[in-house]
């Protein structure tokens, strides 16, 4: 029980230490730049003690629980050598931890927000609840595709560039036939699938298939995983944009 | 809404969310691998202590970091504000009159970014793997770099209202040519970092200072110009961490050419 609470307070003073220069850079930027009292400044103070609360048990959860039994899967597959477990696998790791991504949440939701005041959409919750779900599957089903195809590159050891930069050839095509309201979104929505429950997963996988299978660098060949799971989402959201 | 109310929703909510990869990681343990999970109550206790606190996490978002970016982005490019002391009227405001905007955007991409836990696990991975060629603190500087610049030039094109697409194809056709040029084993790495760097903590934030600038510069739309900022912070990092292995190696080969000298 002592080991654990110590745990804890050791990932609590990290979590602590990872957003002390966020707030050090509102608090000069409010204080000193602005000269402006912050409104609401107990609710706001409450705020940030849930989220440096609920990172600490997130990350205290990560390490607990997901890691482990994730990097062991990555592995236990990988020696295992079925091909279609793999694959079904890299697929549903990527959908299933984008799906769950609290970053996309936000973003999805506030994309909605956006789009219903633009007149894209109705106004109504229900509408803006069907957008934002929209767009959250269809950057998760990216994402599985992504990966799907980043674990096939690995096993066949093809170099990465030229995969991704016919994927940014994509990017450019769809970018001329979108609707010009979708593409910020849709470009940014590359960068908000990949965050705190997906790299790390996704890095154990692909650093323990490069070194479980022979010829394979790590370096050269296990990272990649996640350049794909930002490329992806950018070209599905656009197409998502064009036939909403 | 009480408080309790409210956790009770937001509990729910993510409980919902994490179904999907619980049910996965389970399902494929159980069903393909057919090994037990050693620890199982140590892990279930994980996946406990993950949905609290995200369901904390989010809640402390919406109520502290949302509105608080929100309000910060609309003060600091705040005509008013902007205006004071310049002695000019609002047609005539000028790119770069919204100085302390970029400055803002440059500091809180650095420091989201050198505080980001993935980037950190990613770094320590490199440098392991790598073998020491990759030091993790040098990658993360350079990534942390490559962010600050990326949100800065987004808050620029916020202001300046010059289309998107003409800076990321920009930016693809610089990583193409230095994906030419660069050593082969950074290549992966690189263009990984590319999404490492957006986190829980960046994305809400940089989207709020987006949706704040668009929605308080004359003339921009929040629809059209509000969103972005993330992309260029997806793909600066990539330029930086590219050119910082081309430096170092170009400093090493001038430095064993004057050694042979």
């Amino acid at each position: 029980m002592n080991e654990s609470l110590s745990g804890f307070i050791h990932t609590l003073l990290g979590s602590l230490r990872d957003l002390a220069p966020i707030i050090l850079v509102i608090g000069f930027f409010q204080l000193v730049i602005l000269q402006q009292p912050i409104n609401n400044l107990p609710e706001i103070a409450f705020g940030l003690f849930l989220v440096v609360l609920g990172l600490t048990f997130f990350i205290y959860g990560l390490e607990m629980g997901l890691f482990p039994i994730g990097e062991g899967m990555a592995e236990a597959l990988a020696k295992k050598g079925s091909l279609p477990w793999l694959m079904t696998f890299s697929f549903l790791l990527g959908f299933g931890t984008t799906v769950a991504e609290p970053a996309l949440i936000l973003v999805s939701s506030e994309a909605a927000e956006v789009a219903a005041a633009g007149g894209m959409i109705g106004n109504s919750e229900e509408e803006k609840q069907g957008y934002a779900n929209g767009l959250r599957f269809t950057v998760a089903f990216s994402v599985g595709l992504a990966i799907l195809v980043g674990v096939i590159r690995i096993l066949k050891g093809w170099p990465i560039q030229y995969l991704i930069i016919g994927g940014y050839l994509g990017v450019v095509v769809m970018t001329l036939f979108a609707p010009d309201e979708i593409i910020g979104l849709a470009y940014d929505a590359g960068g908000v699938t990949t965050s705190t429950v997906t790299v790390p997963l996704v890095t154990a996988l692909g650093v323990g298939l490069a070194s479980s299978i022979r010829g394979r660098n790590p370096m050269t060949d296990g990272f990649g995983l996640i350049a794909f799971a930002s490329l992806t989402p950018m070209i599905f959201v656009m197409g998502y944009g064009m036939f909403i | 809404m009480g408080f309790l109310a409210e956790f009770q929703h937001s509990l729910i909510a993510t409980a919902g969310d994490m179904l999907p990869i619980v049910g996965i990681i389970f399902g494929f343990q159980l069903a393909v691998i057919r090994r037990r999970i050693p620890n199982l109550k140590r892990v279930l206790i994980g996946f406990f202590y993950v949905l609290l606190g995200l369901s904390l996490f989010l809640m402390g978002l919406e109520q502290a970091i949302f509105p608080l970016g929100e309000q910060m982005a609309t003060q600091l490019s705040d005509p008013k504000f902007i205006l004071d002391g310049l002695g000019r009227s609002i047609d005539q405001l000028r790119w770069s009159d919204y100085y302390w905007v970029y400055l803002f955007a440059f500091l809180i991409g650095f420091s989201t970014t050198i505080a980001e836990p993935s980037l950190l696990a990613v770094a320590l991975k490199a440098e392991g793997v790598s073998g020491g060629t990759v030091a993790a603190n040098g990658l993360r500087i350079a990534v942390a770099l490559g962010v600050a610049v990326g949100i800065t030039l987004g808050a620029f094109r916020i202001v300046s209202g010059i289309p998107l697409y003409y800076f990321i194809v920009t930016g693809y056709l610089i990583v193409m040519i230095q994906t030419y040029f660069a050593p082969k084993f950074i290549i992966a790495l690189a263009y990984d970092s590319g999404g490492v760097t957006t986190s829980t903590v960046t994305v809400p934030l940089v989207a709020a200072l987006g949706l704040g600038l668009a929605t308080s510069v004359p003339g921009r739309s929040a629809m059209l110009d509000g969103f972005g900022l993330i992309a260029f912070a997806s793909l600066l990092p990539i330029i930086a961490v590219l050119g910082y292995v081309q430096l170092s190696e170009w400093m090493a080969q001038r430095s064993a050419a004057a050694d042979e000298l």
